[in-house]
């Protein structure tokens, strides 16, 4: 039969089922990605906002490398703090390895690039339009940045939202510094890796399919906020 | 009365882009007479608009406020742009948020908001969300917002260019009213029609040099320069 | 919030502070041994065992490291000098289980019979796909020694015929699948693998093909957080009469993968 409808009634009747595992390995994800999306705001957002503000020598060259880090391959980040967080390197003592811990700084380093560029992008926009208004009223430097953040919030909700989609779709880093053991770091994507590489491909399917239900769920919801805010301030 | 005025530049200069947009202008401006300032296209008057109220920089010469609280210059004055820039807030957390600004002690920042919308007719709209107030009675707010302050000086630079005729009445009664209470008005606008009926003096600006500084009705009667004259033939070919 | 979420995300990772990390291969995961052999062992000592499973190579190196306190992998040749060079004690045989050479239905190279070095030289004459894993593996070290016993020195001998993946059993198989190929597995893999294709065993039995595994400590002397009681006591469990006999009990579809051969 159609193997894409055999994946749908895989994934369905997983679904139903209960399965406690699939339940660990699904809040799992969710659990490492969001306070991966969490750190990473709390850092690349306020930097972002800065470099769109500020004026410097060597700020193209500061966007340039931004951009660029967007598109950090998730398995070279995954080893460098799998070499950082090893016994053998200069964190090992702190015992992060092969926990969950280590997923979520993993994932912190990968997307905060992101949403520091389109921060950045953001609230340089915003800024050419609302930076004569606000100096004329005696705003400037960070209080600006501040005010102008808060007043885009919902523009820059979306730069934390695809921020939190490459978190929840990459394999490379977690499975490295996590080591897809089952029951403590196994995730939705090292387990689909594994169940494909076990020649599994239904149950891989599954997987998948109800991993970008969940992505799409969490979008529709960010998109219901987004315009809800929309109506009430304009 | 009068605490940061005279306004004085003194050859002042502004560059960009290599090129040079004013050049070593120099006149003083005193409390009283509102100012209009007038010129062609690219004259510069937007640019000088903005090295009078301190968002741009000279690059040569000196911009100097005279009166006796000079050193409060920055919260004396406020300025009103062509396109009015609101928070995604409500009408009156626009105006608190500029009171806050100016370290107005919260306890009173809520009361003169309102007072300030009260006084452009704004005050049944105090709770909406500003963005989406017509751009007339945004422009209103702008003025409510620069209002609330109490400036000394009101600097504006085409308020009414993107305005229909009745959303621009609006806007020259209140700024009538807040020249009336005292406040010095400085405008820059392309309508000649407005200039005559809320200005008492003209700043005419050609190509980056103040040419006159002269009360309105010599202006339009009596130009001194041959380019104050072109200048109100071409805006006026019928005239 | 942050302090609710990391809880979320190591719900699962409960505080079960008594846990042993065990760097082990691939093969020996897909198999799901592990699977049937660690809850038996949870229940008995109410010790966690952690496993990450990668290719023999890694895992000896995770030993080395010191990102493991017990490596369990089976690869003779490499073990020896793991232990020759200090890094691991209390080493232990523990089980064997086989290789195969699978191949398609058809087998253009009529390499099947009882003989595997014939086989692979059958293969190498007819320049038949071959899928290697070339990962450093137990697996791949087994079949670069047959290989060699066969009078093929397959660095230099290889050509377009012989893929080389770079990937664990799994995959590699899944390649072989798509394309037809020959390959040389473990049973494990092999009786779990579900996307089978065209493919099936040709040659198995043959001595040449025994698969040995060993187990070993991390040396406590170059890596003392190495939890050497717990990591001993798995140790001890594994090659124990109980250990052994849970090892002999994992069958798939009703045969047995593994064989305990602990002394």
């Amino acid at each position: 039969m159609n193997p894409l409808l055999d994946a749908f009634a895989g994934a369905l009747a997983l679904i139903a089922s209960g399965d406690r595992a699939l339940l660990q390995i699904v809040l799992l994800s969710l659990g490492v990605s969001l306070a991966a999306v969490v750190l990473a705001t709390l850092i690349g957002l306020p930097l972002g906002a800065a470099v769109a503000v500020a004026r410097f020598p060597g700020r193209q060259a500061v966007l340039v490398v931004m951009n660029a880090l967007m598109g950090l391959p998730p398995v070279v980040v995954g080893l460098v703090v799998y070499l950082l967080l090893s016994r053998a390197g200069p964190l090992g003592p702190l015992g992060l390895l092969f926990t969950p811990p280590a997923m979520v700084i993993a994932q912190t380093l990968l997307i905060f690039p992101i949403i520091a560029a389109l921060a950045r992008q953001a609230v340089e926009d915003a800024w050419a339009e609302y930076e004569e208004q606000l100096r004329s009223l005696g705003a400037h430097g960070i209080g600006a940045a501040l005010t102008l953040v808060w007043d885009i919030r919902y523009s820059l909700f979306t730069a934390v939202l695809a921020g939190m989609g490459r978190a929840l779709a990459e394999v490379g880093a977690v499975m490295i510094v996590g080591g897809n053991i089952d029951g403590v770091t196994r995730v939705m994507t090292t387990t689909i890796a594994l169940e494909t590489s076990k020649g599994d491909l239904p149950l891989a399917l599954s997987l998948g399919l109800i991993l970008i239900t969940l992505v799409l769920a969490l979008n529709a919801a960010a998109q219901m906020v987004k315009e809800a805010a929309r109506k009430r301030y304009g | 009365m009068s605490a940061i005025l005279p306004l004085r530049l003194t050859d002042v200069s502004f560059a960009a882009g290599g090129r040079t947009i004013i050049d070593r202008v120099s006149f003083e401006l005193s409390a009283g007479p509102s100012t209009i300032v007038l010129g062609a296209n690219g004259a510069g008057k937007s640019v000088l608009l903005r090295l009078m109220h301190g968002l741009l920089a000279p690059s040569g010469g000196q911009v100097a406020w005279l009166g006796a609280n000079a050193a409060r210059a920055r919260w004396m004055q406020a300025m009103v742009f062509q396109r009015p820039v609101m928070l995604r807030r409500s009408a009156l957390a626009n105006i608190t948020y500029a009171l806050a600004l100016a370290e107005v002690p919260s306890a009173d920042r809520e009361k003169l908001a309102r007072e300030a919308l009260r006084d452009v007719g704004l005050a049944d709209m105090a709770e909406r969300p500003a963005r989406v107030l017509s751009g007339g009675e945004q422009q209103r707010l702008a003025l409510a917002r620069a209002w609330a302050l109490h400036p000394e000086v009101l600097f504006l630079d085409e308020p009414t260019a993107s305005l229909d005729p009745a959303a621009t009445r609006e806007i020259e009664t209140v700024i009538k009213a807040f020249d009336a209470s005292g406040t010095k008005v400085v405008m820059v606008t392309h309508n000649l029609g407005q200039a005559r009926r809320l200005g008492d003096e003209v700043l005419f600006v050609h190509q980056g040099r103040v040419a006159e500084l002269t009360p309105i009705d010599t202006f339009f009667s009596q130009p001194a320069s041959a380019e104050a004259s072109a200048f109100i033939k071409g805006e006026n070919p019928w005239a | 919030m942050l302090a609710a979420l990391l809880a979320l995300a190591c719900g699962g990772a409960q505080a079960q502070s008594k846990f042993i990390t065990v760097a082990s291969t691939t093969s020996t995961e897909q198999s799901g041994l592990f699977k049937h052999l660690l809850p038996i062992y949870t229940q008995k000592s109410g010790v966690e065992v952690r496993v990450v499973a990668v290719g023999t190579g890694q895992a000896l190196d995770m030993g080395r490291k010191g990102d493991a306190d017990v490596v369990f992998v089976h690869d003779p040749v490499a073990e020896k000098k793991y232990m020759d060079d200090g890094f691991g004690v209390n080493y232990h045989l523990v089980m064997y289980n086989d290789f195969i050479l699978i191949g398609p239905k058809a087998d253009p190279a009529k390499a099947g019979g009882k003989d595997v070095l014939a086989g692979l030289q059958k293969v190498k004459a007819a320049q038949a796909s071959f899928v290697s894993r070339a990962d450093k593996s137990g697996t791949h070290a087994a079949e670069v020694r047959l290989w060699s016993l066969a009078g093929v020195d397959i660095a230099k001998d290889k050509g377009p015929w012989y893929k080389e993946t770079g990937s664990g059993m799994g995959p590699a198989l899944n390649t072989a699948s798509a394309m037809n190929g020959y390959i040389l597995a473990d049973r494990g893999t092999w009786l779990n693998f579900k996307n089978r294709g065209e493919l099936t065993i040709l040659v198995e039995g043959d001595n040449k093909l025994f698969n040995q595994y060993g187990i070993m400590l991390v040396n406590p002397a170059k890596h003392p957080h190495v939890k050497k009681d717990l990591g001993d006591a798995f140790i001890a469990w594994v090659i124990s009469p109980e250990g052994q006999r849970a090892i002999a009990d994992y069958k798939i579809g009703g045969e047995q993968l593994f064989f305990p051969n602990a002394r």
